[in-house]
């Protein structure tokens, strides 16, 4: 009896050790690739979960997105690298209302993303970085039912604050990247303020219809 | 079928030739011939709007799921044969090995690829077609070009699809009623793949035509290098202060 006491105290202290241990690494500062399986798993289990994001419900989806992901995402550098050679020329307002309607917009795309989540399983691909590097690159695949694997990769930036994901790669294709044409494109035809009338009306659609997945899924 | 594609071809060339380059102010992307390639871009939406879309989007919500995957099964598993031989082409023997599996254990374990009994055991797959050989041979995939029905390509890709259509076995399948309700079978199983990835493209892009064409070319790109983002296809803002 004694010694059964004393092995749960001794797990009982084991556990909270842990849990410390485990609350200091996070406040020190997590590697990028845990820290990417971390909001992985996080998304993934809620996801395949949640009653409500199964039915489709647009709001919930965005909450999740809210909550789990934007966090750990730094905008106004993917804003920055989206804009290019042009983000000099814009006044901080200009910089201010653009990183808030590409946010936006990225908002919807993850949520349209998440809302798609349905048996795939994530695969985590062994990690390579210097302890000094600050500019990091996680890959992981989504491992299908059916299909070929799909390729997503994460590039993430130290700051002081942590790692802050700048940048997504799916099948090979950077986000940014895929961004940068369109906006050069929108910028050379009608100037930033142009670019950002542009997404400020395209958010305004995706919110009408995200509004109608709402109804729908009530 | 075979002479219609070749037809589609001959006449997408023939346009391409008389096509006056254009250009939008998108520095980065190698697309000469974008007017023309705007207006197949519409044209394939329209018949994907019109056709292809809705057949997917039936297909996808009417048949079992456990139907789906035997029929994209039994197609990946004809597609992984000339996955092999690209592989091989590519010098890429354990690759090309892995496939040679997958086709062995498929076809017999797997009731002649309707099971993908090797995915589960681990042996995964790698698409690989002509175009992405010819790259790994060091051929530059030049101008980005819209096929009419077939859709982004560039001008590699182009001369390598006649190759990649007598290199699929089911090209050889008979009788011909068969092979041709098979053919309409593929493709509307794998637009249906698509159709989550092409709704939220739908939503979120700015001006599609630009954001397929980026897409396509990085990803393209990558296929070719056979992978994971690296550090250098994620270009550095050109001259900005970090």
């Amino acid at each position: 009896m004694n010694t059964l006491k004393k092995v749960i105290w001794a797990a009982v202290a084991g556990c909270m050790l842990m849990l410390a241990g485990g609350a200091m690494a996070q406040t020190k500062q997590e590697a990028p690739d845990a820290l990417i399986k971390r909001i992985s798993e996080d998304v993934m289990a809620t996801a395949k979960s949640d009653k409500a994001i199964k039915n489709g419900d647009a709001h919930r989806v965005q909450q999740i997105v809210e909550e789990k992901i934007l966090p750990y995402v730094d905008f106004q550098r993917t804003t920055m690298l989206a804009t290019g050679r042009y983000w000099r020329d814009a006044s901080d307002e200009q910089k201010k209302r653009l990183t808030e309607e590409f946010r936006s917009l990225l908002v919807y795309t993850y949520a349209g993303a998440i809302a798609q989540i349905r048996d795939q399983q994530l695969e985590y691909k062994p990690f390579r970085a210097d302890p000094s590097d600050t500019d990091v690159i996680v890959n992981t695949q989504v491992i299908q039912p059916r299909g070929t694997p799909i390729q997503l990769s994460y590039r993430l930036e130290k700051k002081d604050s942590g790692w802050k994901i700048y940048d997504i790669n799916v099948l090979g294709a950077w986000l940014v990247q895929a961004y940068k044409d369109s906006f050069a494109s929108e910028i050379g035809k009608s100037g930033i303020d142009g670019l950002i009338k542009t997404l400020a009306e395209k958010n305004k659609k995706l919110a009408i219809s995200f509004a109608q997945k709402v109804k729908q899924a009530s | 079928m075979k002479s219609m594609t070749r037809s589609i071809l001959l006449v997408g060339m023939l346009l391409l030739g008389g096509c006056a380059t254009t250009d939008s102010g998108s520095a980065d992307a190698n697309d000469p011939f974008e007017s023309y390639n705007r207006s197949m871009f519409k044209f394939n939406d329209a018949v994907d709007n019109a056709v292809l879309k809705p057949a997917a989007t039936a297909y996808k919500d009417n048949l079992p799921s456990f139907v789906q995957t035997a029929i994209s099964n039994f197609f990946g598993n004809i597609g992984d044969v000339w996955t092999m031989v690209n592989n091989l082409l590519q010098g890429k023997v354990e690759h090309g090995l892995n496939d040679m599996m997958r086709v062995a254990v498929n076809t017999t374990m797997g009731f002649g690829g309707v099971l993908d009994i090797a995915s589960e055991a681990g042996i995964q797959k790698h698409k690989e077609d002509f175009g992405q050989t010819l790259g790994k041979w060091g051929v530059a995939p030049g101008p980005y070009v819209v096929l009419p029905l077939f859709g982004p390509s560039t001008v590699r890709d182009t001369a390598a699809f006649p190759v990649n259509i007598y290199g699929d076995p089911w090209t050889y399948t008979t009788p011909v009623s068969v092979r041709n309700t098979g053919a309409v079978i593929r493709v509307v199983d794998q637009r249906a793949q698509l159709l989550g990835a092409s709704n939220l493209l739908e939503d979120v892009a700015l001006d599609r035509y630009i954001f397929v064409r980026s897409a396509y070319l990085q990803s393209r790109a990558n296929d070719v290098r056979d992978g994971a983002g690296s550090e250098d296809d994620a270009k550095k803002p050109d001259g900005l202060a970090p």
